[in-house]
């Protein structure tokens, strides 16, 4: 059957800007979290009370997390209203407002006045351009350029048509009536590298596919999200499907492959179901299946969902899962382009860069090498989460800096200082405060002893303890090692153990000098990428903050007062106003005073929970080393 | 195709690996997950090298390494030891016991563990030569379950092994002796894996030489042409030397 854009077109166009008002709700994993469902169903339970001739649509999520749930409402041929953080209260206003063509001016987080499809560089104007705010302008999303994620919190992610409207399923008409090697060329000519943690181009990567021999080929798509804090991949599966189904197919054709496999995790159900409404309508419209756009290419998807093991992240350990055994990584040589899936050569790239192949393709691989630097092209999304004004999901061009992407857009860190970010998610490392102007690019983070990795970012203030951050991330990779290997199982064990032993205060020197060896050995011996980048979140803490893993040892004290042991909190009076806020969160009445004057921490009643730390504007409370 | 290993340039051929040319050229390196009649599977880590040039430069496991065309290998670098060190403390303290391990320790200098030592009975090294002979053997009784740190050797869903033929190969390869059998009358059990199987007695002699399963086992394995007779190895030597020596006799008279 061959695809009718142009009909698919207009159908998605009317639906995305209809001739009567449209209430657009966001309603992807992260919405649903604040209470998206709640609003969804009180808008359609008014609408219907009321009798209103309007449309309330679904769509996926506009990176804001912060100020989710987001409801967007649209007056034909107007700019378009976004609403942060509705409550189902908040519904009936703006119904009222929809009835009465008067919007409530409460939570607008801004107003749409264009919409750009980036793919055909067509703008949609919605004109009355009044006195509001734009949220184009909004420091959230001024600096932010969407192509990853271009579509998501735009469309329907169960509508094929809407997709298509926005520049949908352009490139693969484009890329099916190129031949396989200029599709690669232009791949490579993006610059494009593995956005899911390995960084390796993608276009090379396509290129030994293609060249290594064999009629049966495969190419799937890593969707075993599990850094914890990143969540980008779930975004776009949940927002824009299609973008990864086009670009799987794009590439299929590119390395002469017909199948697609998606793993996704199984901890996404919503993403799961999404993209199987997606595969059935790609499929009823021709886009998947045989003679695709009468090119004589056929190409068909599956989902695999995951077995729930992080390592399945891991691209042999991947193909072992799909096969129906035991997910562990197996040693390369021989690489997955030579011998993959099922012993046949397989090309395996994360959603986050098949979602940019379509741009590359229409674009031209030139314009994607236009963003970033040197060596990292394009834009990355970033998962910026942790202690942090704006959480979010940003994508910008690489090169950004992290003052940039954590001030400009996170908005800070609030009055406590920033401390650190940690970047890379487990494999990752933190990253200092006094490298705050670091371009975010691969190497810039390699060099500072981080990484890219999936784009997690955790942001910590002054109150987080680095040892015990090192702590919480080897605890994740020793319980997710799937024990192969025996320095990933027995030394990311024995790492724990050591610093359990620093966080309670009983290690001794030698034992920094043993974690460290420790380290190197796991990071040079381990089998796979788990296990060899299992000891960054140590390494990068001992060398930027090598001081506090002293401070635990030598003077059994937790600066940052998070090391339950090894802390004591106090008020520093001549910094106290007597506001009282922190004796109102102390769950244990340890705190007594009366306002306006220094308040008093009896230190017997204090079970060091910090409750009153992180309430005190005036960082009145201090960590001072426990009384022995 | 050439490679070069401690500064020695050698000739080798494809479907090689860096640990069997190291073997030939002379060059020892430690192994602990490695058996010859096993395929490689690269769990120990003891036996890595440091790539220098003509692939992925750092530490590799040299019995997974292929060889390449061009590879430069360094058996004993001051990283190689470093490493090698640390995973035979990490090994001492898994598993304090076994003997394979003190010599292999001793061997590197090592003598004691700085890491916390495992003091359940349990010392078992995951190095995975049970349940790749047991594969070999085509009896497919025990497998890995569980990951990270509760990893563990069992037979499918911790239930007694149904398809462990007895033959002790996992026994006899096992570094740590942490794999038990142990007879008792006419039966044998495979402890770790809750085997309980009965012993076939030879026909000629009387004795008790190998288990009933492993022997029809044997026969399936070898087919029609396995002469079907139940005989311990003794008798079956005798049986065969008598035939060979009457046929040849046969032929003399």
């Amino acid at each position: 059957m061959m695809p009718d854009l142009s009909s698919l077109c207009r159908k998605g166009l009317e639906a995305l800007y209809p001739d009567k008002v449209k209430i657009t709700v966001g309603r992807a994993t992260c919405g649903r979290a604040s209470g998206a469902e709640e609003v969804y169903q009180a808008l359609l339970a008014e609408v219907k009370e009321r009798g209103l001739d309007c449309t309330v649509a679904t769509t996926g999520c506009l990176g804001f997390c912060q100020e989710e749930p987001l409801v967007c409402v649209q007056f034909p041929g107007k700019p378009r209203y976004v609403y942060s953080r509705v409550r189902p209260e908040l519904v009936k206003e703006i119904i009222v407002g929809v009835i009465n063509q008067n919007m409530p001016r409460k939570r607008l987080l801004g107003k749409v006045f264009e919409d750009e499809v980036l793919i055909t560089g067509e703008k949609v104007k919605m004109d009355d351009r009044s006195g509001d705010r734009s949220l184009a302008e909004n420091p959230f999303y001024l600096p932010q350029v969407k192509v990853a994620t271009r579509n998501c919190g735009y469309i329907d992610p169960g509508s094929i048509a809407e997709y298509v409207a926005r520049g949908g399923y352009l490139a693969l008409q484009k890329a099916l009536a190129q031949t396989p090697e200029e599709i690669i060329q232009e791949v490579l000519e993006s610059g494009l590298r593995g956005r899911g943690g390995g960084g390796f181009p993608t276009g090379k990567k396509w290129d030994f596919a293609r060249k290594s021999p064999g009629g049966v080929k495969y190419v799937i798509c890593n969707a075993d999200e599990g850094d914890p804090g990143a969540y980008m991949d779930r975004s776009i599966l949940e927002g824009d499907p299609h973008t990864v189904l086009e670009g799987m197919t794009i590439g299929g054709y590119a390395i002469g492959a017909h199948t697609g496999i998606i793993y996704c995790r199984a901890e996404y159900p919503l993403a799961v179901a999404t993209l199987r409404e997606a595969i059935k309508q790609a499929e009823e419209n021709g886009f998947l299946g045989d003679d695709i756009f009468g090119s004589g290419f056929s190409f068909r998807i599956e989902i695999v969902e995951g077995r729930g093991a992080f390592v399945c992240g891991e691209e042999t350990a991947l193909i072992a899962s799909i096969e129906g055994k035991m997910g562990e990584p197996s040693p390369r040589p021989p690489f997955p382009a030579e011998r993959g899936l099922w012993g046949k050569p397989t090309n395996i790239n994360n959603v986050e860069t098949w979602a940019n192949i379509p741009p590359i393709i229409m674009k031209g691989g030139k314009w994607f090498a236009g963003m970033g630097t040197e060596n990292s092209k394009g834009t990355k999304v970033f998962a910026l989460v942790g202690d942090i004004k704006n959480n979010g999901l940003v994508e910008v061009p690489m090169g950004t800096t992290l003052r940039q992407i954590i001030y400009d857009i996170g908005g800070g860190t609030g009055v406590f200082d920033f401390k650190a970010v940690q970047t890379g998610g487990p494999s990752g490392g933190c990253i200092p405060a006094s490298l705050i102007d670091l371009p975010v690019d691969y190497e810039e983070l390699t060099k500072a002893g981080a990484i890219m990795g999936s784009g997690g970012m955790v942001v910590m203030n002054e109150h987080a303890c680095m040892v015990d951050v090192a702590r919480f991330f080897i605890t994740f990779t020793q319980d997710e090692s799937c024990g192969k290997c025996l320095p990933c199982r027995e030394g990311t064990r024995q790492m724990l153990e050591l610093l359990n032993k620093i966080c309670a205060g009983k290690a001794e020197m030698p034992d920094l000098e043993l974690l460290e060896n420790l380290a190197l050995a796991i990071k040079d011996a381990a089998l796979c990428g788990l296990g060899q980048t299992a000891p960054s979140p140590v390494l990068s803490t001992l060398k930027y903050f090598r001081e506090e893993y002293e401070a635990h040892i030598r003077e059994k004290f937790c600066p940052s007062g998070v090391c339950r042991e090894l802390f004591e909190l106090t008020i520093a009076e001549e910094a106290c106003r007597g506001c009282g806020r922190c004796a109102e969160v102390c769950p244990q009445q340890a705190i007594t005073g009366q306002r306006k004057q220094p308040y008093r921490l009896d230190q017997d009643r204090c079970i060091r929970c910090r409750a009153c730390l992180n309430t005190c504007r005036h960082k009145a409370i201090k960590v001072v080393p426990p009384r022995r | 195709m050439n490679l070069t290993i401690d500064g020695k340039t050698v000739p080798v051929i494809d479907e090689t690996t860096v640990l069997e040319v190291a073997q030939r050229e002379g060059i020892w390196i430690p192994t602990f997950c490695h058996h010859p009649g096993l395929p490689p599977y690269g769990a120990c880590r003891l036996c890595v090298v440091e790539v220098k040039a003509g692939g992925r430069p750092g530490l590799a496991a040299s019995c997974t390494l292929p060889v390449a065309d061009g590879l430069v290998i360094e058996t004993n670098s001051p990283r190689v030891q470093r490493s090698r060190r640390i995973l035979l403390q990490l090994l001492l303290a898994v598993t304090p016991g076994s003997a394979v391990v003190k010599e292999l320790a001793e061997k590197m200098g090592v003598n004691t563990t700085p890491f916390e030592i495992n003091e359940q009975e349990n010392h078992c090294a995951l190095c995975g030569l049970c349940v790749r002979v047991c594969n070999q053997v085509g009896a497919h009784a025990i497998g890995f379950a569980f990951r990270g740190t509760r990893r563990r050797v069992t037979p499918p869903f911790g239930k007694p092994a149904a398809d462990c033929v007895g033959c002790r190969a996992c026994a006899s390869v096992c570094p740590t002796g942490d794999v038990k059998f142990t007879e008792k009358g006419d039966r044998l059990f495979g402890e770790n894996w809750g085997a309980d199987l009965s012993l076939a007695r030879c026909s000629s002699c009387g004795r008790l030489f190998t288990t009933e399963y492993l022997f029809n086992h044997v026969k399936t394995k070898l087919g029609p042409d396995y002469s079907a007779a139940k005989l311990c190895p003794t008798c079956r030597r005798r049986s065969t030397a008598n035939v060979m020596t009457g046929s040849y006799l046969g032929k003399v008279r």
